[in-house]
């Protein structure tokens, strides 16, 4: 509109001569000028293709916007709930909506949920090119562009630790011996990882390419001049024993110590009472372990705990169990024992107990019978015809 | 003993008195109780002679195994022997009863006790296991003697015949009545013993009246003339009494339930379970594993026995046997290690010795089974 109005007075102009070129510059002044660089993205441009950075379904004031609603819809939440709006944190979100909503479903996905915007929406591209179709990237034509920059940053890094060595070789203060970077506790990330950082797909060829290069950077002696750079690739291993809660150790009015336990197996529940009193007494049910596990196998079971840890004819144990076959029985009490031992016993020990599975709940459960078979894995009779 | 392979220094000591041999003072307490917990070995003579069948068939398994019959003393048994020295003959006899769990023991103490009898020569009385008079039987024959009981005579030739062999000695007693078996057939006065057993071995149909017969005589003679060619003791040892008192899992022919009261052989032995003759002694012991319809748990008198059972045999003598406690059970660790029985390496290691006390609570049946595969 602008533009076809000053066309519109340039023409007048042009047909009543020019009177001088101060006028013609004057009124040049007075319109307007048009701007170099479009702000705004016309619609004309999503017809381009854009298969192979994803369409951009949010817009960044889009999720601006979400999140600021987050924000205030947290307040809100923690007013309704009673609770102090500044220390409210995802887990009391969390709490507060499984409250408030209900939920029958199965399903953990299928349930309401109030998450920060980052989490919900996926992260995606903006648009890498301008309004005249140029990249702003320049190893946009590579496809792959976020990847290649990566690898060419490290090797940016590598040769910039080159010339420090260089350097230092020719101060003659070049040392071999330098700080190394710890390793020990932590992984390179993986491959869906990476993807989501980058936020585009990679191959697994490029994968290995990306971590090799990596492994390149850490050969060198001065690598730990890069040392943040290097741990944004690697990924702490949480130290797995710790996840276990020790039952806590009580004390009998005559002094005798003595912890409580349950396990589980196969619909059968164990509770257990362990007491530290010097006699090797197991009572279950009320009867004699012996009578009520006449199957060598399951004395065996209750056994490991006790002959792994080494302490044998140490305790007292008096357990309750129901539910299901003898042998789950067995299993769900041999668990109880091993949780209860944990406070008996030492970190080191209970790092070993883990890896010898005796802390680990046997997952394995009756499988459903299926419509149109027999049972959960047998088919009818098979006829031909 | 051999002793061979690396051990301990404390199995060293313990197998010089690991087993001694049965000698004619064998029974004297004071020898008895030092020697409580070791073994001792059976003559194998004895144990043709006495027990040709009357041993748990898994310990006469291990006796062919080892080539010898080692009997470990225990508690229980010493407290019976000590009654029958102590008890008087010219009264009534006293019923002992032995009870426990089940795999204690009960069966292994009632034949030491009568070894001991055996060895001090009175007469035995010996049914190995009551319940196999009451289950199990292929020829269940209407008596001949009386109409409304059932004879089986496969059963009563079988004991008639070990009765045989066990009290060879006696088998020239004189008898006292007169028995009549079928028309043809009697037993005349002042015959001896032997005849009388040899017509119930021949006749299998009468076998079982003469089984009866044959505990009729016993019961009269025992008590007589107490000094004298004449004179011997009684030892009635029954293992697996409940099942006199307890239900059978026979049926007559009209398909019901027969009662144990029907049959001749139950009959005449709850006769001789009475005390109302005198000269020796009744030695039972109660048993689970053969017994049918009672269940697992139940392991004391009034549960085996039933109402009846414990009122008939009441007033009875009970001795309980248990577990091995710490030391016999060492004992019979040690035991099978001198036999070479625990192949297996670790069980030789103090570990492998908890884990066997863990496994079978020390019981000594259940020890046997689990060392069996070591």
């Amino acid at each position: 509109m602008a533009a076809s109005g000053c066309r519109g007075v340039r023409s007048i102009l042009w047909k009543y001569g020019s009177y001088g070129k101060n006028l013609f510059v004057s009124r040049s002044k007075m319109v307007p000028q048009l701007p170099l660089r479009q702000i705004y993205v016309a619609s004309s441009l999503w017809k381009k293709n854009l298969a192979a950075a994803g369409p951009q379904k949010f817009t960044q004031e889009f999720i601006d916007k979400q999140v600021e609603e987050f924000e205030v819809g947290k307040r809100h939440l923690a007013n309704m709930m009673g609770e102090d709006p500044e220390t409210f944190t995802q887990e009391d979100i969390d709490r507060s909506i499984a409250y408030l909503f209900p939920s029958g479903l199965f399903e953990k996905r299928a349930r309401p949920v109030m998450k920060h915007p980052e989490e919900i929406f996926p992260k995606q591209t903006a648009i890498q090119w301008d309004a005249e179709g140029r990249p702003f990237h320049f190893l946009f034509y590579t496809g792959k562009q976020s990847y290649y920059s990566l690898l060419h940053d490290v090797y940016e890094k590598i040769l910039a630790i080159e010339r420090h060595q260089d350097k230092m070789r020719n101060k003659g203060l070049f040392t071999s011996d330098t700080k190394q970077i710890l390793l020990t506790g932590s992984r390179w990330l993986l491959k869906e990882e990476i993807e989501e950082n980058l936020v585009e797909n990679i191959s697994v060829q490029d994968y290995m390419r990306l971590i090799q290069l990596m492994e390149l950077l850490l050969s060198m002696p001065y690598c730990s001049l890069e040392e943040e750079f290097i741990l944004k690739f690697r990924k702490q291993l949480e130290v797995q024993s710790s996840k276990y809660e020790i039952p806590a150790l009580q004390y009998d009015p005559q002094g005798v110590a003595f912890s409580v336990a349950d396990g589980r197996r196969k619909s059968a529940k164990a509770s257990i009472t362990l007491r530290d009193s010097g006699s090797g007494n197991i009572t279950i049910n009320g009867r004699n372990y012996l009578h009520y596990f006449p199957v060598l196998q399951n004395r065996e079971q209750l056994m490991f705990p006790l002959l792994f840890v080494g302490m044998m004819g140490r305790f007292d144990i008096e357990g309750s169990v129901e539910g299901s076959g003898h042998s789950a029985q067995a299993g769900a009490l041999r668990l109880a024992i091993s949780r209860a031992l944990l406070s008996f016993v030492s970190e080191g020990e209970v790092e070993k107990m883990r890896q010898a599975g005796l802390l680990t709940a046997d997952p394995r459960i009756r499988e459903r019978k299926k419509p149109g078979q027999e049972g959960a894995r047998k088919k009818f009779t098979w006829k031909k015809r | 003993s051999s002793t061979d392979g690396p051990k301990s220094a404390h199995f060293d000591i313990c197998s010089k008195n690991l087993k001694y041999k049965f000698s004619e003072n064998a029974f004297n307490t004071n020898i008895l109780k030092r020697h409580s917990g070791q073994y001792y070995t059976l003559p194998p003579t004895h144990i043709q002679k006495l027990f040709p069948y009357g041993l748990p068939p898994r310990f006469q398994l291990q006796i062919k195994t080892f080539n010898e019959g080692c009997v470990m003393v225990r508690p229980p048994a010493l407290e019976l022997i000590s009654y029958l020295k102590r008890a008087d003959y010219s009264k009534p006899p006293l019923r002992y009863v032995l009870y426990g769990d089940i795999g204690t023991g009960k069966t292994m103490s009632l034949c030491h006790a009568l070894h001991y009898c055996y060895s001090q020569g009175w007469l035995i009385v010996h049914v190995p296991d009551a319940h196999l008079w009451v289950k199990n039987c292929k020829e269940l024959l209407p008596s001949s003697s009386r109409p409304s009981r059932f004879d089986q005579p496969i059963q009563a030739s079988q004991w008639l015949k070990n009765f045989k062999i066990t009290n060879e000695r006696f088998l020239s007693k004189v008898q006292l009545e007169r028995y009549v078996w079928t028309k043809r057939e009697s037993t005349e006065k002042g015959q001896p013993l032997g005849e009388l057993i040899d017509q119930g071995v021949n006749r299998m149909k009468s076998s079982s009246d003469v089984v009866g017969a044959v505990l009729r005589e016993l019961r009269l003679q025992a008590g007589g003339a107490t000094e004298g060619e004449g004179a011997f003791k009684l030892a009635v040892a029954v293992d697996g009494v409940n099942a006199l008192w307890g239900k059978t899992s026979l049926k007559k022919e009209d398909r019901t339930m027969c009662e144990p009261e029907e049959l001749t052989l139950i009959h005449n032995l709850r006769k001789m379970m009475k005390n109302n003759w005198s000269g020796g002694a009744i030695l039972t012991a109660l048993s689970q594993t053969g017994s049918v319809f009672k269940p697992r748990s139940a392991y004391l008198p009034s549960e085996l026995l039933g109402e009846e059972g414990f009122d008939n045999m009441e007033p009875f003598v009970p001795v309980s046997v248990s577990n091995y406690n710490e030391k016999e059970f060492e004992s019979c660790y040690l035991y099978y290690l001198d036999r070479n029985w625990l192949q297996h390496p670790h069980s030789r290691s103090e570990e492998g010795k908890k884990e066997l006390i863990f496994l079978s609570n020390k019981n000594p049946s259940i020890l046997e089974r689990l060392c069996a595969f070591l």
